[in-house]
């Protein structure tokens, strides 16, 4: 057995707040900056050039990326040979309420969802736990705003139904959110599994980089198509035209039921923030 | 690129063309979910809001906390169709400009018109950016709603965009 001390799980966790929302991902920074290159029209190029100087200055600055510093969702990989001193979920929680206190993040988390209290000081997070082999700590930490976590959603397909109304099912989803999720965005689709399976999958898609693929061919394939339609969308960066509507597309799939074909759509915005660290 | 200057007259909004891009200089207020809420609740009943709107531009941004040694925090746009239930009251309360990001519903676009007022977008997700053309930032009303209090803020050079007019 390892021990290890929810001390270090509280730094952890408010290191990586912090390196969220002030450094954007560096696959992000780079397909924006490709994006850039392929732009013709200048109101894009103009949208893009302050949208990667924004990023540069955040981090330069230590200023937040953007205004939403957002719910924080934590997931952890607790390997099996870990023993924990201390309350774990507490230890979290310090992590990110220390974070929001010391960098003047901003407190974005109302009580209850009909009083609508602020609890000023960002808490409560979401945390999600699995049991891993190994003596060793996982922790990511996603920030996520609401102008795109309002656009995503999800639907139940019949299991006869092909991958043509799927992709049409996301496409939609972009095309309806108009420029309300700060394009460009990045795609996370979650196949399968039950609904809240798929909702998760399609959180967890966006932590791969964005330049990335699936393994699996013909999700590869589906990816590739589902980005084509929403590029040809011309919603552009910031609803302005253009020819980058979406940075890229990520499909995590999972075995289902006979009876059914859930999927859940994650628009995530071009400040997609998270940090991992293993300990 | 167009400067224009806050606060904005009826006879500017005229010259203003659709997908313009100028730079706003001069003053805006911050409102966003909870403030319009009260403002509008508070029009309704036909009580004095605490702040004129007459002829002002509203700026849709709930900023982080203000740094030591910052004027504001990171303060870029909040999505404005959340704010379209309330828009059409502030409106006949002479509200002209409105500053936010995404689009507006069907209502909210032809009222605006009506009104001869006008809606521009900013770069949603730039609030580092944005923060630095910030010049003077004052909380002037609702104190209490914290992030979402009422705020004078002085811009210079804010980039925008004509979304309607
Ligand atoms: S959608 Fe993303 S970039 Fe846009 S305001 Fe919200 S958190 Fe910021």
């Amino acid at each position: 057995m390892r021990t290890i001390n929810s001390k270090l799980i509280a730094e952890t966790v408010k290191e990586l707040c912090i390196k969220a929302n002030l450094e954007l991902r560096k696959d992000i920074l780079s397909a924006l900056r490709r994006a850039r290159e392929k732009e013709t029209s200048s109101k894009a190029r103009g949208v893009l050039d302050i949208i990667i100087y924004n990023a540069l200055l955040a981090r330069k600055k230590r200023l937040p990326i953007c205004q939403d510093t957002g719910m924080v969702v934590a997931y952890v990989a607790i390997g099996q040979e870990v023993r924990i001193k201390g309350v774990f979920r507490k230890a979290v929680e310090r992590g990110v309420a220390e974070a929001y206190r010391c960098s003047y993040f901003r407190n974005s988390i109302v009580m209850d969802p009909l009083r609508r209290k602020n609890t000023k000081n960002n808490l409560p997070s979401i945390i999600y736990t699995c049991i891993v082999p190994g003596k060793r700590l996982n922790i990511r930490i996603s920030v996520k705003g609401f102008g795109c976590e309002n656009i995503s959603r999800t639907r139940m397909f019949r299991p006869t139904d092909s991958a043509s109304l799927i992709e049409d099912f996301v496409v939609e989803a972009v095309k309806d959110s108009g420029s309300r999720a700060c394009p460009p965005v990045y795609i996370g689709v979650g196949m399968g599994g039950t609904i809240d399976k798929a909702t998760l999958l399609s959180k967890e898609a966006v932590f791969r980089s964005v330049a990335g693929c699936s393994r699996k061919r013909h999700i590869a394939k589906l990816e590739k198509s589902i980005l084509a339609k929403v590029n040809s969308l011309k919603i552009g960066p910031m609803g302005v035209g253009g020819r980058t509507t979406a940075l890229g597309v990520s499909v995590l799939s999972y075995p289902t039921h006979i009876a059914g074909l859930p999927v859940a759509v994650n628009i995530s915005c071009h400040a997609t923030r998270d940090a991992r660290k293993v300990i | 690129m167009r400067k224009i200057y806050l606060p904005l007259t009826k006879k500017v909004i005229k010259t203003l063309r659709l997908g313009q891009e100028v730079l706003l200089s001069g003053s805006v207020l911050t409102a966003r979910d909870a403030a319009h809420k009260r403002l509008a609740e508070t029009l309704k009943s036909n009580k004095k809001i605490p702040v004129s709107i007459k002829g002002e531009t509203i700026y849709y941004t709930g900023p982080t906390p203000t740094m030591p040694g910052r004027i504001i925090g990171s303060c870029g746009p909040t999505t404005s169709s959340r704010m379209d239930q309330f828009t059409h009251i502030l409106l006949r309360h002479a509200l002209l400009g409105m500053i936010g990001k995404g689009e507006r519903s069907k209502e909210i676009v032809s009222a605006i018109k009506r009104f001869g007022a006008v809606y521009f977008i900013t770069i949603g997700g730039a609030g580092a950016y944005l923060s630095e053309k910030v010049k003077n930032s004052k909380i002037i009303a609702y104190r209490d709603l914290g992030t979402e209090a009422i705020r004078r803020v002085i811009v210079e050079d804010f980039p925008a965009i004509v979304a309607v007019v």
